[in-house]
């Protein structure tokens, strides 16, 4: 079989359900008699499990397994999620991660998942004598057939045993290891239990377990009146059965009548045991429900591609009508104009996703690194749902990691700390995002003891990366943005969080090159904000055209500060290179003709006026001096392909409504 | 992918002209073939590489091959086309002075030299095909594009 084709759906989805395994077993650690949560961590092991055996990653599927198998118990209250347990799942589904990642990269799986399945099992053994003590205690388990579905007839069978007195059991039978006439087993079984009480329904079907279509287990749901015990012995008085599991079975209308008023009609109810109900409700509300179509990102790419291209002849067919004055033809195109607006912000809202999808994983990551810390941290997420261009989310991640990571290993400081300064010896770290115009805000935030603009300018000076003198000069505010600095790590201690020195220059340029900001802000001993402001998307934009000689160039509206005019005699010289005054600010100037090699011949002579584009980078800022401003338009960026990857100044290229290909400037080579 | 195509023992090149040499490359690499449209000039690229052209809404590079090939230059006529050819799923365009013909030739009359005699470097041949009197210059487009070496340095 040729599973390649399958294998990015695998793991994707696989990622898919780490991911809700993370923060499910997060909740369950906070919550952790949560029926509804076990039951959504169970499904998405048992997801995970189903579809890595169809593709033959039994490493995965035999940790599920067994993961399941505590689960399972746990569902059923035969385990209590104690802090044990948790970790031991919380390990799991790293070494899960740890084995999709591999199969991902191909690489050689040398991940043992020996001591954790070793520990799975024991806590399952250990809990195994408590589980018959349960089964006994009839009134503790409130309910469970884990994904049993009754038909009407056998719901009626079953709700008329249950008025005459009689109990519905459901009853696991495990044969043992090696047994060899599991048909005949499975029809001795049956045989055993008509003789107590009444056979209403077996997985698999009577017809299955005759073809010895089961593996070494199967069920039988069963009424009598006759008590768990009993039944266990008569099956159990059967050769080859390995283990006997009898469990009231309650149906879902007698058992939730409080819960379900609100469930309106039963329909689920009958097909989908109570505590899975509950689920539903609930699932469907957190995952905003709804059909969706999992689309390969080229595709939308290429979409946008071809809605870019129609943009463009849109434009085109419009300078014709005006040019030939066809009323008609304007008329039309106006119409046009309208559709093509709204599909392309219909495409471009198909590429957005929340960035919920990146915050996601940082639950876990900030309980695993404050225990690790000893420190105790409240991950306080706000406006998940905001959505970002696919591209922007694919690489946000790492940079946020790092934020976080700064607060909580610098930023908060430990409990007794916190304690004798006042605070609440919990710490918060806020992570924030929300819309700001055509921005996406994301901030992290935190409530420790803030930066030390002093002990940073001393770092600095001592690192050498600045002077005394420019530290002496030093406003608070410059003092702090020194931490993004290459080179700059502010930990006395080298530790396995942060602190290796590459953290704040990396997230800066990281930021950077998707377009965005980042800032900081800072109190002592209030706490620091780290701002990041990113572009909503990163393939349309708005630019301003420019010409420089003949040739036209596009520079991004993001970066533009203003345009002004000035006489040629308001340039002036500073060691040698050209800067003009303004508003008490001295800016360099940047000749565009000369940047970009522009042939002598075609340089036309000194103007007298001047055209210049301020620009800016950061807190960077710089004058480009143009020979025409041609005006603002929405350009569709495309990349100049691999052959010409690399070239300075040149960020892209754009298409514009003649036909005529326009470079894109790299502002931030010009600075 | 060029020294593969030329394994069979038939083999259909596009035939086109550089000054008054014919050069040839095979059919499978051909994209399509363009008239001369507006080519943008990409700065800091090397003198070779024309600029960028718009194909239905793609930006495509633009080689002057007479400059890569080291071939005097001359202003562009009618004839003048782009040759849109495809290498390692690149696609690049290669302004040439006319397009002549699509031809058949067979594997056995081609020749690979070692070092052809004439005006340019060996590395971007792949071989000469003989017909009746005619030489047919055939290209190794790997090393003409700069595509699966060094990336062309800027």
């Amino acid at each position: 079989m040729d599973i390649n084709q399958y294998m990015g759906m695998f793991l994707e989805e696989s990622r898919e359900h780490l991911q809700n395994l993370n923060s499910c077993v997060l909740e369950l650690e906070n919550a952790p008699d949560n029926l509804s949560v076990l039951g959504e961590i169970f499904r998405s092991a048992h997801t995970i499990k189903g579809m890595s055996a169809t593709m033959g990653f039994t490493a995965i599927a035999e940790l599920t397994h067994e993961m399941e198998n505590i689960l399972d118990m746990l569902r059923k209250s035969q385990l209590h999620a104690n802090p044990d347990i948790i970790d031991t799942i919380f390990k799991c589904v790293d070494t899960l991660e740890q084995l999709v990642e591999s199969v991902a990269t191909n690489s050689e799986n040398s991940i043992d998942c020996k001591p954790l399945i070793g520990k799975l099992k024991a806590l399952a053994k250990g809990e195994s004598t408590a589980n018959t003590a349960i089964e006994t205690k009839v009134e503790k388990m409130a309910s469970k057939s884990s994904d049993i579905e009754f038909s009407d007839t056998e719901l009626v069978v079953l709700k008329k045993a249950i008025a005459q007195g009689l109990q519905a059991y459901e009853i696991t039978i495990y044969l043992r290891e090696g047994c060899l006439l599991k048909s005949a087993r499975s029809y001795m079984v049956m045989n055993a239990l008509d003789e107590i009480g009444e056979v209403i329904k077996t997985i698999p079907t009577v017809d299955d377990l005759e073809k010895e279509k089961f593996d070494l287990s199967f069920q039988a749901i069963i009424v009598t009146g006759s008590d768990a015990d009993k039944i266990q012995q008569t099956v159990l008085s059967i050769s080859e059965i390995d283990k006997v599991v009898a469990v009231p079975c309650l149906l879902p209308e007698t058992t939730t009548v409080q819960e379900k008023q609100q469930v309106t009609e039963t329909k689920v109810a009958q097909v989908v045991p109570e505590d899975a109900v509950a689920t539903t409700v609930s699932a469907t509300v957190k995952n905003k429900g709804g059909q969706s179509v999992r689309v390969d990102i080229d595709k939308l790419d290429a979409l946008l591609n071809l809605v870019g291209e129609l943009v463009i002849n849109k434009t085109r067919l419009e300078q014709i009508g005006l040019t030939h004055k066809l009323v008609d033809l304007v008329e039309t195109m106006e119409q046009m104009d309208r559709v093509t607006t709204d599909l392309q912000s219909v495409v471009m809202k198909v590429r957005m996703v929340s960035v919920g999808q990146v915050f996601n994983r940082f639950p876990r990551m900030v309980r695993d690194l404050s225990h690790g810390l000893g420190k105790e941290i409240n991950l306080i997420i706000q406006g998940e749902e905001t959505e970002l261009d696919r591209t922007v989310i694919d690489e946000i991640g790492d940079p946020l990691v790092h934020l976080l990571r700064n607060s909580i290993d610098h930023g908060i400081e430990l409990p007794e700390e916190r304690q004798a300064k006042g605070k609440n010896p919990i710490g918060e770290v806020r992570l924030i995002a929300r819309y700001e115009g055509n921005n996406v805000i994301i901030m992290v935030e935190d409530d420790g003891k803030g930066i030390n603009p002093d002990i940073i300018k001393g770092i600095a000076v001592k690192k050498g990366l600045i002077t005394q003198l420019e530290a002496d000069k030093m406003d608070t505010n410059e003092a702090v943005k020194l931490v993004f600095l290459p080179g700059f790590s502010t930990a006395e201690v080298i530790t396995d969080v942060s602190g290796r020195g590459v953290g704040m220059d990396a997230v800066k340029n990281k930021i950077e090159s998707l377009g965005g900001m980042v800032d900081v802000e800072t109190k002592i001993n209030e706490g620091s904000k780290f701002k990041i402001r990113l572009p909503l998307t990163l393939a349309i934009i708005q630019a301003l055209l420019v010409n420089v000689s003949d040739e036209i160039y596009a520079i991004p509206l993001g970066s533009i500060d203003s345009t002004i005019n000035i006489k040629s005699s308001e340039l002036k010289t500073v060691q040698n290179k050209e800067v003009i005054l303004l508003r008490g600010q001295i800016i360099p100037i940047v000749r565009l003709a000369n940047v970009l090699d522009i042939p002598e011949t075609k340089q036309e002579k000194e103007q007298d006026e001047l055209f210049i584009v301020i620009v800016h980078l950061g807190d960077l800022r710089a004058g480009v001096i143009v020979d025409n401003l041609i005006g603002q338009q929405e350009i569709v960026i495309k990349s100049l392909g691999k052959l010409l990857a690399g070239i300075k100044v040149i960020a892209g290229a754009t298409i514009l409504g003649n036909g005529q290909v326009a470079l894109i400037l790299d502002i931030a080579s010009l600075i | 992918m060029s020294e593969q195509t030329y394994s069979s023992s038939e083999i259909q090149l596009v035939v086109f002209k550089l000054g008054r040499e014919e050069y040839g490359v095979s059919i499978l690499q051909v994209q399509e073939i363009k008239r001369i449209t507006e080519i943008t000039r990409v700065p800091h690229t090397p003198e070779y590489i024309k600029g960028v052209i718009n194909l239905r809404g793609s930006v495509l590079p633009v080689i002057d091959l007479k400059k890569r090939l080291n071939l005097p230059p001359q202003v562009a006529t009618e004839d003048a086309r782009i040759i849109i050819v495809k290498v390692k799923e690149i696609s690049v365009g290669m302004m040439v002075d006319a397009v002549s013909e699509v031809m058949t030739i067979n594997q056995q009359d081609i020749d690979y030299p070692d070092a052809v005699s004439g005006s340019i470097s060996a590395n971007y041949l792949s071989g000469v095909g003989k017909l009746d009197n005619r030489l047919l210059i055939l290209l190794n487009l790997e090393t003409i594009t700069g595509i699966g070496q060094e990336a062309t340095p800027s």
